[in-house]
């Protein structure tokens, strides 16, 4: 299953970012294809990407109200917060374990072999605070004399813009290079900051950074694909905290706003069938039986 | 504790359907008032804030 995962998020991440002309073009694509909204955190000025980023958009759109209302235009991001609301509605985090581009790489970077540290579950509230400080706050309330407002969370924190935009548009354009300032090391330090950090921890900017991350996180309870406990049959072994790559303790709350539906905890670890898959509240698969007395390997566990 | 065994078995649950209503209406209302064209509009652009030297 993790290899079929691993292909599947290849294919968005491919599907997201179709635009292979970039090194000829030598800009961003321009087509129709970019009124999409791109499933997961993926830079909408990155050279191959094909969809629009929601964070992105959002916080343009907002920072944008009051301009676009002396024009008589109202845009409120109904249209972005829509999008995502489909999306969060039918698939929740899963679109975190299976269709984002910048989780990916966060896994990849985690498979390089060093010494493996846990994240508090405290820090998980920072991606919150992202949401609804940065993302919409500021762009609402830091508006400039002319009305408009910056992309607060694009500008001064996403390090997906600057390794999927800020570094490849440097050497497609490297007249851009006479720009770069104090705004652009800030954010390359972040960068590096977060993939050093993403070989060390699990996912620590899904976990703790990401605003895209927290929308879908307070969508997981109500999402129609999820996965379900059965708690006749759960001995509370706790064999699902061991393999979870997010620090979610399944069997304590099956609903836990950090489950990206990775299936690792069913296909893994549970021996007792108390794991399934259900749709809209009917079960379509159950834990396939294991032979009792199979551990959980070393190799699959996380320092949680 | 009888209808939790119930849902159990699988009983439909309304909040996806509830939420995807009223998400799609969201982006139905957006759609109709201009917004992807802005949208597009920005996509077609190279942010430079995003890019980190804006
Ligand atoms: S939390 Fe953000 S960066 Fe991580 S997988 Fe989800 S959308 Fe992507
Ligand atoms: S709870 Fe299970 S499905 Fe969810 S992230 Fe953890 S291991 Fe993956």
């Amino acid at each position: 299953m993790e290899f079929a995962r691993k292909w599947v998020q290849i294919l968005f991440g491919l599907l997201t970012n179709a635009n292979w002309a970039f090194p000829f073009t030598r800009s961003i694509y321009q087509g129709p294809l970019k009124v999409i909204c791109s499933p997961g955190l993926n830079c909408y000025s990155c050279p191959s990407s094909t969809t629009y980023c929601p964070v992105g958009s959002l916080q343009n759109i907002l920072g944008g109200i009051k301009i676009s209302l002396s024009n008589n235009q109202y845009f409120f991001g109904l249209s972005v917060i829509g999008a995502l609301g489909v999306l969060g509605a039918m698939f929740g985090r899963m679109i975190c374990g299976w269709a984002c581009p910048f989780g990916l790489i966060q896994e990849l970077l985690h498979k390089i072999p060093s010494r493996k540290f846990s994240i508090s579950r405290s820090l998980n509230y920072g991606k919150y605070a992202m949401l609804l400080v940065v993302v919409i706050l500021f762009p609402l309330i830091m508006v400039d004399e002319f009305g408009g407002s910056s992309p607060w969370f694009c500008k001064f924190i996403c390090p997906a813009g600057t390794l999927e935009a800020g570094l490849p548009m440097l050497l497609l354009q490297p007249n851009l290079t006479s720009t770069i300032g104090a705004l652009f090391y800030n954010k390359l330090a972040i960068l590096l900051s977060v993939l050093l950090w993403s070989v060390a921890a699990s996912r620590p900017f899904c976990r703790t950074l990401c605003p895209l991350g927290a929308f879908y996180g307070l969508m997981n309870r109500f999402r129609m694909v999820k996965l379900k406990l059965d708690e006749t049959r759960c001995t509370n072994c706790k064999a699902c905290h061991h393999v979870c790559p997010m620090g979610v303790k399944f069997n304590e709350n099956p609903d836990d706003p950090e489950c990206i539906s990775c299936l690792a905890c069913l296909h893994k670890a549970c021996k007792f069938e108390a794991i399934s898959i259900e749709i809209g509240g009917m079960p379509i698969a159950a834990t396939p039986a294991r032979p009792l007395g199979t551990n959980v390997p070393d190799s699959a566990k996380y320092p949680f | 504790m009888a209808s939790e065994r119930k849902k159990g078995r699988g009983q439909i649950r309304k909040a996806p359907f509830i939420l995807l209503t009223v998400s799609t209406l969201l982006w139905i209302v957006g759609a109709a008032s201009g917004e992807p064209s802005r949208v597009l509009e920005q996509a077609w652009q190279v942010c430079l804030s995003c890019i980190g030297i804006g």
